[in-house]
């Protein structure tokens, strides 16, 4: 469809690296800590990966999410295209083109 | 004479102000998130340790009295530290804080669940491990958490002869000493009883609640532990038990000393270990003035009847007859003539965690 908008093929080579870049979200409670933080794409093959590239832009955010050896934390999840990560530990799951990356945690206490 | 009180409370930093003769709620930071500690440091700057639960614990620095407050990196554990052998370490709770003392300006010591002390030579730009101190021969083995899942550090007391000498209480573990900032420990719990064991009298594995000093007597330091209250005048090389056989002045948390007089000393009494709660429901302070051979219960002011308030191992201090607590119920009780005498500051604050003049 694209090739009818008349779009030079510059852009359109721009345009599909923006898709095949992961999408990253994040709950927003974690908003109030770090202002701006919303969603965006960003370059990375694994959930690791995209979150030392958002640690670039948001710095001090893993550590809000990973325990100090790299871990998520026990509270904080992981999905990815809506299905929770399974390597908790070294955030390993691989990510293909468009793949939307949510974070979120649990809500408990009182 | 401090004019500032800063409460860490389950749910924000709850900041008084002394004027015009009377305490007076001033500010709240951190709204909504629970400060374990605050307190102040040599070159006048506040510190708040954060529990945020989800995110993990934060350190936070002051340097213009709340105005404005940076968030530190803090303490971690590096890779491969672990508590106990496949467990890897990470921290979990912000639980002792002490600057350096005049001699190390920059120094801040912070202690946490797990048993790790941090230390600091740049007023919190970075910490590192006292890694003597976690490769302390049996830590894995012998140390373990008393009301948290892992042993904790709770209390650093910087000697104000030599600020290299630090004593430090850990629960369950006990109290060490180190002569050279760290570089080395020796235990220190002899006169120390650990019913909960099966031998009371082992070396290590004691649940000192905090220590405190008389500041200007410092060889005499003071507990209140587990299974009671105790008193040192040698610098902790042997502990001496003064608990009130027959009174409230047994189990509790908190101790505060007076650091003029090497005799007096307040307690906030509670119920057994069990039940954790006042004392008969009735809350009271509990003070010494001749060493702990005896015990006054301090109730002018304090509720007699249903009170279910505990206080909390930091939540009680002292400076020039005046003393504040705060309790896990909310309320905040002070005198300002050595217990005699008691009013409620605050009565429907959320638990209290810490309470320091500043």
């Amino acid at each position: 469809m694209l090739k009818f908008c008349g779009l030079r093929p510059a852009s359109l080579t721009w345009l599909e690296h923006r898709r095949a870049l992961p999408t990253l979200r994040f709950t927003a409670a974690l908003g109030r800590f770090f202002p701006g933080l919303g969603q965006t794409d960003l370059p990375g093959t694994t959930v690791d990966e995209v979150l030392r590239h958002a640690e670039a832009r948001f710095p001090g955010l893993r550590r809000y999410l990973l325990e100090d050896q790299g871990a998520l934390r026990q509270h904080v999840n992981i999905f990815v295209n809506g299905e929770r990560i399974r390597d908790r530990d070294r955030l390993s799951d691989a990510l293909n083109e468009g793949d939307e990356v949510f974070v979120l945690q649990a809500l408990s206490g009182g | 004479m401090a004019d500032t009180l800063l409460l860490g409370t389950r749910k924000g930093l709850v900041v008084y102000r002394h004027s015009a003769g009377q305490w007076t709620l001033d500010r709240v930071h951190f709204t909504g998130f629970p400060v374990t500690l605050a307190d102040r440091d040599n070159q006048g700057s506040w510190w708040a340790m954060l529990d945020h639960g989800h995110w993990g614990c934060k350190l936070h620095r002051s340097d213009d009295e709340g105005q404005t407050w940076q968030e530190l990196a803090g303490p971690a554990f590096a890779e491969g530290d672990e508590t106990k052998p496949g467990k890897p370490a990470t921290v979990k709770y912000l639980w002792a804080f002490a600057p350096g003392g005049p001699q190390f300006p920059n120094r801040i010591w912070v202690g946490t669940e797990p048993g790790g002390l941090f230390l600091s030579e740049d007023r919190g730009a970075t910490f590192s491990l006292v890694r003597s101190l976690w490769d302390f021969p049996g830590r894995a083995e012998q140390w373990f958490g008393g009301g948290r899942d892992d042993a904790s550090i709770h209390s650093i007391l910087v000697d104000p002869r030599d600020n290299n000498r630090i004593h430090i209480g850990i629960s369950c573990a006990g109290v060490f000493f180190s002569p050279d900032s760290g570089k080395t420990w020796q235990v220190r719990n002899k006169g120390l009883r650990a019913d909960f064991l099966p031998d009371p009298a082992m070396e290590v594995g004691h649940d000192p609640h905090l220590l405190v000093r008389s500041l200007q007597h410092p060889d005499v330091l003071w507990q209140q532990n587990h299974c009671g209250i105790f008193r040192s005048t040698d610098n902790g090389e042997r502990w001496h038990e003064i608990s009130q056989p027959d009174g409230p002045a047994r189990f509790g948390f908190a101790i505060a000393a007076d650091p003029d007089d090497p005799l007096s000393a307040w307690v906030v009494p509670a119920d057994s270990d069990a039940t954790r709660v006042a004392m008969d429901l009735a809350l009271c302070v509990s003070a010494t003035h001749d060493g702990g051979k005896t015990w006054l219960a301090q109730r002018n002011g304090l509720p007699q009847a249903h009170a279910f308030d505990i206080t909390y191992r930091h939540a009680l201090d002292y400076q020039n007859d005046e003393l504040v607590f705060g309790t896990t119920t909310g309320n905040c009780y002070h005198s300002a003539d050595r217990g005699g005498h008691w009013t409620c500051l605050h009565s429907n604050l959320p638990m209290i965690h810490s309470v320091r003049f500043v």
